[in-house]
């Protein structure tokens, strides 16, 4: 009877390979969480969708970080019987769904970088995640055209969609950063050809981010100032929330089979 | 409108009903020919139909809310991935209904306001709450179950798009009917909670799900016309039946007690459930079940939050229709 939670043996690659199904996992939740409230129906549909796609990428993860760990951890036990301070996900993610223009906002700023990301890590020397990426990258292609038209559209739409597109840009802004920083256990990965530099994709993403956002007639924020801490398990207020829900009947009926 | 414009070259007199017109529908009908959206067909037909498939659309879209409740709280990511694919599913059948609906001349837009006004009517069985995780393994194999009853003649009704949405639908709903019976099959495998938790779903779906097959026979308003249409080809009371066949022994496999202690089975082999509580029905109907208010509280929220977005969309595909309209005159 497993309630408590469980231990990780966080090596580089295992650490790094769970930080990016945590991403999945959380955004795919996030998305999820409109299902039957979406603005339209072909937007609840392709909103599912995108939830789909990410939580099909965080059990492939998942179960490759317990392959690589070896212990007696699977994807349940990594999504279920973690705490907040065990998740590694970027702050961007977890970010509540507000308005429809948050939620795409949020979208577009992450599958701007995944797109770039998933591409790059095609060419990982770790055939497992390089087989990842590329299912990934398709994913995330569709998802970055889908978010961008959304910009787009709200940005060069009506006043309200304008201001809303806006605001959902300054607040989310400082959450960017942490998609393109690298601490030393990833150092090690890069070098060895497994993970990839994101600081070329990072002036790449400015670009794609930046072209959108003006033909949106929006403004990305001069606040160059980001905030830090989800991959290293310092995260928002709202992640505590997001994962008693997840959690609540592995936590309240341990060791049950589902 | 969704669909692509129909030749209305016979709208204004679409309308008029003619005898000759009448019976040559009719025997179109009565040799099993198809009824496509562009051929004549007797107002009461059009308006029977409209009624059906948008009443079907809205169930669809509604029925979302109840399995929705568990997307964020499934017990495992193989679960949780299964009940979004589900859910989306649905929102899926929606579309296609309500495309279908439009066929015969009424917006989507339209059939959508009347549903939020609390004008048009969804299946009663979304009134219901669902309390724990056994209701969305009860939801799959009952609910869809009945569900499939339903509409499996319904591949076979004689209005086209009606009759060649339900074929894909039907196909899409049995996958959901195992996946809801595998879940209940691993929670009657499972502990003591997890089986107590499964009884409870069943005691408490039951009798709202033979309800959903409509009222007895001797007092349905529809079925007449409906079936010399064709629309409608087993009475409630012979799809109850069949599927109250069907669901015992797979009640029996898993363990569980149908929560009819008047329940027997006939000479012949039926099950022949105890009186089915019509109150509750006529009740749920008019607006008291357990729900009603809070499903069409979501689904006004839905809309109304979703105006903004919608009317920016238009704004934008407007301000790019004229853009290219100058462009082009340059």
């Amino acid at each position: 009877m497993a309630v408590a939670n469980v231990q990780v043996s966080e090596t580089p690659l295992v650490l790094y390979t769970l930080r990016r199904a945590d991403d999945a996992l959380i955004l795919g939740h996030r998305l999820s969480e409109w299902c039957g409230h979406a603005p339209t129906l072909e937007e609840d549909m392709a909103l599912a969708n995108m939830g789909l796609d990410l939580l099909g990428q965080a059990r492939e993860l998942y179960s490759y970080a317990a392959k690589v760990e070896s212990k007696d951890n699977d994807e349940d036990k990594f999504a279920y019987l973690r705490d907040v301070r065990q998740y590694r996900n970027l702050l961007l993610v977890e970010q509540p769904n507000g308005d429809f223009a948050r939620t795409m906002v949020r979208q577009f700023f992450y599958a701007a970088f995944a797109d770039l990301y998933w591409r790059a890590m095609m060419q990982s020397k770790d055939a497992t995640l390089a087989a990842i990426a590329a299912k990934s990258e398709k994913e995330s292609a569709y998802h970055l055209r889908h978010s961008s038209e959304w910009i787009i559209r709200l940005g060069d739409g009506s006043e309200e969609s304008h201001r809303r597109a806006q605001t959902a840009i300054d607040d989310l802004w400082s959450f960017t950063g942490e998609m393109f920083a690298v601490d030393d256990s990833e150092r090690g990965l890069i070098d060895a050809g497994i993970a990839i530099d994101p600081a070329p994709p990072h002036a790449q993403w400015l670009r794609t981010i930046t072209t959108v956002v003006n033909e949106a007639t929006l403004a990305l924020p001069a606040s160059n100032w980001m905030q830090q801490g989800g991959r290293s398990g310092r995260h928002s207020e709202h992640l505590g929330h997001l994962l008693s829900e997840l959690q609540s009947l592995q936590r309240t009926f341990p060791g049950a089979t589902w | 409108m969704y669909t692509q414009a129909l030749n209305t070259s016979d709208a204004d007199d679409r309308n008029v009903e003619d005898a000759a017109r009448a019976a040559a529908f009719q025997a179109r009908i009565d040799v099993d020919e198809r009824i496509e959206p562009n051929d004549w067909m007797p107002a009461a037909y059009r308006k029977t139909l409209t009624r059906q498939i948008s009443q079907h659309a809205h169930s669809e879209i509604v029925g979302m809310l109840p399995e929705g409740n568990w997307i964020t709280r499934a017990p495992t990511l193989r679960r949780k991935a299964a009940l979004l694919a589900k859910v989306q599913d649905e929102c899926g059948h929606g579309l296609y209904l309500y495309a279908a609906a439009e066929t015969l001349g009424t917006s989507r837009e339209e059939l959508v306001d009347a549903m939020l006004a609390g004008k048009a009517k969804y299946s009663s069985i979304f009134n219901y709450p669902t309390l724990t995780w056994a209701d969305i393994g009860t939801i799959g194999w009952l609910v869809d179950g009945a569900a499939i009853m339903n509409q499996i003649p319904l591949c076979r009704c004689s209005y086209g798009p009606y009759a060649r949405a339900m074929i894909r639908v039907c196909k899409e709903e049995s996958f959901h009917q195992r996946q809801g019976f595998e879940i209940m099959l691993m929670l009657c495998r499972g502990t003591d909670e997890q089986k107590a938790m499964a009884q409870d779903a069943l005691n408490r779906w039951w009798w709202p799900v033979l309800m959903m097959f409509g009222p007895p026979d001797k007092v349905s308003q529809h079925s007449d016309t409906s079936t010399k249409w064709k629309i409608k080809r087993f009475s409630n009371d012979e799809l109850r039946q069949k599927f109250v066949d069907a669901t015992v022994p797979q009640a029996q496999f898993l363990g569980l007690t149908i929560p009819d202690p008047e329940m027997k089975q006939d000479e012949a082999g039926y099950w022949v459930p105890g009186p089915i509580d019509w109150e509750e029905f006529k009740q749920v109907l008019a607006g008291n079940g357990p729900c009603n208010r809070d499903r069409l509280a979501a689904r006004r929220k839905a809309h109304d939050e979703g105006a903004w977005v919608r009317a920016a969309a238009a704004a934008y595909a407007e301000k790019r229709k004229r853009r290219q309209f100058a462009q082009a005159a340059e």
